[in-house]
């Protein structure tokens, strides 16, 4: 199988790679449309912020290409957010609109720290092969000042000072906002559902 | 169910090995950095801090090689402290897999050093450590050069205003390490702890003066921080992990099972 993980310039893309090899898989780590439209998983890593993310993908020709992947795609943290239409950071961006939907700050007080960092769990599991296996209230490791509201997309949720999209899903899109890379047992699922039960 | 309260180990690093010295001296070798960072993994603790010795004091950058191979070895987040003192260096960590870096006496140094790390990474990479130590006059102030005794200095910024300050140019996290209980095993500073709180919008997270099990329960319920990192009684055995879980769900605090 034949997994391009999207170089988007995000910090986190060695260990998303190292995550798929402790699962047995390669990943090749490329910005070459032609790889990432041969590839049958393409996951879009990416940690930093919307504008950068943005602007790195335009600058590469990859915002056309990332449309027209057909193989199943996984966009993870940023990743995520970036398959959206909208995000409100860096003043607001327009993303990638594989997904409908916005991306907004999460309101902080003095309960909900922002970031939100650490471990929550993912509740209102929807049935979907990418979540098999993956039971309701397991916790997942999240890193994120930015969020997207639950709504008809939403697969999982979590709860930080309001609901949010924890796992989405259009079509063959689907997006983590947490890191499953780092998110222990549960991650390693989700990355091995995303390889293995995920079919075109 | 709401975020979970988490539990940092914090392992010294010498050279790619991990090690334990007392008060920063005479260290003694731990063992293998990988072997043991994958034991605390599968013990359920919710991150690991690696804190390279070598590197700051030295002025030596950090050897990413070990970074690398804990990147590949563990599945929870790590993060990376000691010798970061530019964009480049953290950039060096991150991409070897580290999940964060966590900045201290360069960031009394250059402040503005936390401000390019957040705009180059994002807030969320970015933690600061803060050592500080309560002075005669009552009020907490920051020290740096901690990691060598000899040359350790106190400042003239309290401990509130510099939190508040790391904050404003984008810390994402603070590490708060109370000098006066480190190493003494009597309990986290609660009421140094409760006060920076108070002031600290970002994940707060407290080190110094772990040594029973009743500390962590006290410094969450009390002094209400997300994150409580210690060393010895994790590597001397004295606490193990499970067990600890278990006795800050038993008393009402939110954890990872």
């Amino acid at each position: 199988m034949r997994v391009a993980l999207v170089d988007g310039g995000g910090t986190n893309i060695g260990s998303v790679s190292y995550a798929l090899e402790r699962l047995g898989a390669t990943s090749r780590l490329t910005a070459d449309p032609a790889d990432i439209l041969a590839a049958d998983r393409v996951i879009l890593p990416g940690v930093g912020a919307a504008g950068a993310g943005m602007r790195r993908l335009r600058e590469l020709g990859l915002v056309d290409v990332l449309g027209q992947v057909q193989a199943p795609l996984l966009g993870v943290c940023l990743g995520m957010q970036l398959l959206f239409e909208r995000s409100a950071e860096d003043g607001g961006v327009a993303t990638l609109g594989l997904v409908p939907g916005e991306v907004v700050g999460i309101p902080a007080s003095a309960q909900v720290r922002v970031p939100h960092m650490g471990w929550n769990s993912l509740t209102g599991i929807v049935d979907d092969p990418l979540l098999t296996g993956i039971e309701e209230g397991e916790r997942a490791y999240f890193v994120h000042s930015y969020a997207a509201p639950t709504g008809p997309h939403t697969l999982a949720s979590t709860d930080h000072g309001g609901s949010w999209s924890a796992v989405v899903r259009s079509g063959l899109r689907w997006g983590a906002q947490f890191h499953p890379e780092r998110s222990s047992s549960l991650g390693a699922r989700l990355l091995r559902n995303f390889l293995v039960e995920v079919d075109r | 169910m709401t975020l979970a309260r988490r539990i940092l180990p914090c392992l010294d690093v010498r050279e790619g090995r991990v090690v334990k010295g007392t008060r920063f001296r005479d260290h003694r070798d731990m063992g293998d950095i990988v072997e043991l960072a994958q034991r605390y993994a599968a013990s359920g603790a919710d991150e690991l801090v690696f804190y390279d010795i070598t590197a700051s004091p030295e002025g030596r950058g950090v050897d990413v090689g070990w970074v690398e191979r804990v990147a590949r070895a563990i599945d929870i987040p790590f993060c990376v402290a000691g010798g970061i003192r530019s964009v480049e260096t953290a950039r060096a960590v991150l991409h070897a897999g580290a999940d964060k870096v966590s900045v201290n006496t360069p960031a009394t140094q250059r402040p503005e050093l936390v401000g390019e790390l957040a705009e180059a990474f994002g807030v969320q990479c970015v933690v600061v450590g803060v050592d500080s130590l309560r002075d005669e006059d009552g009020h907490w102030r920051i020290r740096q050069f901690t990691g060598n005794p000899d040359a350790t200095r106190a400042l003239e910024v309290t401990t509130l205003d510099w939190v508040r300050r790391v904050v404003d140019l984008g810390a994402g996290e603070v590490v708060l390490n109370c000098m006066g209980s480190d190493g003494v095993r009597e309990g986290y500073d609660l009421e140094q702890l409760a006060a920076v709180r108070e002031v600290c919008p970002v994940p707060l997270v407290a080190s110094g003066g772990a040594g029973a099990t009743q500390h962590f329960i006290d410094v969450f319920a009390e002094a209400d921080v997300d994150g409580a990192l210690a060393a010895t009684v994790f590597h001397d055995g004295s606490i193990p992990i499970p067990s600890l879980k278990q006795s800050l769900a038993a008393a009402g605090i939110e954890v990872r099972a």
